[in-house]
């Protein structure tokens, strides 16, 4: 059982997170009592999925370490189905992605029986190198590049980037109970935080756009904004969460709060060359899971490492 | 019963390992009797278009279906007759079509939603091939029975005609507006076509 591992400094944060949520709703409703808008709306359907969200979330990371494990496998598979679904591809290379999507529980093999060599390495030195070789044997040219550049740069977000959550539950230290558990949440509550800071700073204070041609919502002072939030929250949360001194949570609050933007645009750059708004509508409010997890491409794994680094 | 075997076993996997997405979804039909018209591209798309109805409106759902394949061993016959509830027709060309339709007919009268792919075959992948005309006299039966246009994408990159392998794919379901059998029968085929090409052209889908 996690359950163990459910001590008070955990406590204290979902607590946080509820009576974060607890406030939102009550302003949106209250705002939207007063005057009715689609804007409203729209914050309202928000709110409610983040509720759904963090309590989906919340048993996963509370219940049981496999069950966080599948259900991270699961969150993988869901993003690259996404992904797969939106790119243009090679009819004749179709069995390419059959290949892919098996990297998923074979990823999590390695990261169950805590194959750190194993884990690092499949997806960008094993899937990289021998998935060619489908199309290579269909013998089709046509677009071939394209074919396996684009599956390689999804299993690198979606399978070797996400699956950075889970391997940082089985990090050594595991012993102590808190560690794993607790730096996911750090993690993910500080990518997402930093991604609704960034809305809340652009929406009350934006003017200057960053990279208009991207993603034109985002703004200067929302980054900014963001990047302040985030590491205010980082230096709170750090002794709840981690082993982290106040220097590494400055700097691991800047450094996520940095690269979520950076995976976020990313994401934003990919959808806007395939001209599509939002990956699905599996999220009320939200759009895809894509939509969701696009910073955490990025953050999941460059934060891992920066802690690995330092503290592993 | 039926609702309860589909429940359980067709659309948790329909949901998990393709999903849908669907567009318009508020003119889906909610009640018999109607005919949905839709694209065929795989074995597939009639379990991802039954999986749109719930609760009472999934009773009142029939796929139109060749017996020759569907019904060719047990377990498929089991699993069509008894879950999937299908309308089995003769693929064999007939001079007696009011004796082909009258099973669908009937269905139509006890206030069914048939389904019905006028493609015939699954045709090759993503493609839209031109309409067969029996859904023209299957409506002049009943021609006031509005008919709703269904295009679906995905499918035929999921689970393609000659494929044993299943690939997960997220299914685009574009519903149209519901319209009604006209007496000329270019002109019906005409609308059919259009219309089943406005809603594909909602999708700009990048090339497969």
């Amino acid at each position: 059982m996690n359950l163990g591992i459910f001590s008070d400094d955990l406590m204290y944060v979902f607590v946080g997170i509820v009576a974060v949520l607890v406030i939102a709703t009550i302003v949106t409703a209250v705002l939207k009592r007063r005057k009715p808008s689609d804007a409203l709306h729209e914050v309202d359907l928000r709110i409610r999925s983040w509720w759904v969200m963090f309590i989906i979330f919340a048993i996963a990371i509370v219940l049981h370490s496999t069950i966080s494990l599948i259900f991270m496998a699961l969150l993988c598979f869901l993003a690259l189905k996404e992904y797969f679904s939106l790119i243009p591809f090679n009819r004749a290379h179709r069995l390419v992605l059959f290949w892919a999507y098996l990297a998923i529980p074979i990823q999590f093999l390695f990261i169950y029986f805590e194959q750190y060599g194993m884990f690092i390495i499949f997806i960008p030195v094993y899937m990289f190198l021998l998935i060619p070789i489908q199309a290579i044997f269909v013998g089709d040219t046509k677009n071939f590049l394209q074919s396996i550049a684009s599956v390689q740069w999804g299993m690198m977000l979606m399978v070797f980037g996400l699956s950075h959550l889970a391997f940082s539950l089985v990090l050594p230290g595991k012993e102590n109970g808190l560690i794993g558990a607790g730096l996911v949440l750090y993690l993910v509550v500080l990518t997402q935080a930093n991604d609704v800071a960034q809305f809340l700073w652009g929406k009350m204070l934006g003017k200057k756009k960053i990279v208009p041609k991207v993603s034109p919502n985002k703004t200067w002072a929302g980054f900014v904004g963001g990047l302040l939030t985030t590491t205010v929250l980082a230096v709170i949360l750090a002794p709840l969460l981690t082993p982290f001194s106040i220097l590494a949570s400055i700097i691991s609050g800047l450094y996520i709060a940095l690269m979520g933007f950076i995976g976020d645009v990313n994401i934003s750059a990919l959808k806007r060359d395939l001209a599509i708004k939002d990956t699905s509508s599996i999220i009320p409010g939200h759009g895809g899971i894509l939509d969701r997890v696009d910073s955490l491409t990025y953050t999941a794994p460059l934060f891992l490492h920066f802690t690995r680094f330092f503290y592993f | 019963m039926r609702r309860f075997l589909f429940s359980l076993i067709v659309r948790p996997l329909v949901l998990l390992v393709l999903g849908m997405n669907a567009r318009h979804y508020e003119r889906l039909p909610q009640e018999g009797p109607c005919v949905i018209v839709a694209n065929h591209n795989s074995h597939l798309d009639t379990l991802v278009l039954m999986s749109l109805f719930r609760g009472k409106s999934f009773d009142q759902v029939r796929p139109v279906a060749a017996s020759d394949y569907f019904l060719k061993n047990k377990f498929l016959a089991w699993f069509s007759t008894k879950v999937m509830n299908i309308i089995p027709i003769e693929r064999k060309m007939t001079r007696d079509i009011k004796g082909l339709f009258a099973p669908m007919v009937d269905a139509l009268d006890d206030g069914g939603i048939i389904i019905v792919f006028p493609e015939g075959s699954r045709g090759e992948a993503e493609k839209l091939s031109r309409y067969k005309s029996g859904v023209y006299y299957l409506m002049r039966e009943r021609p006031d029975v509005p008919i709703v246009p269904v295009f679906l994408h995905g499918l035929g990159k999921a689970l393609p005609k000659g494929s044993f392998f299943f690939i997960p794919i997220i299914v685009d379901i574009f519903i149209g507006n519901p319209f009604k059998f006209e007496e000329d029968k270019r002109a019906f085929m005409d609308a059919l076509n259009t219309r089943m090409d406005e809603l594909q052209q909602e999708g700009h889908f990048k090339e497969w």
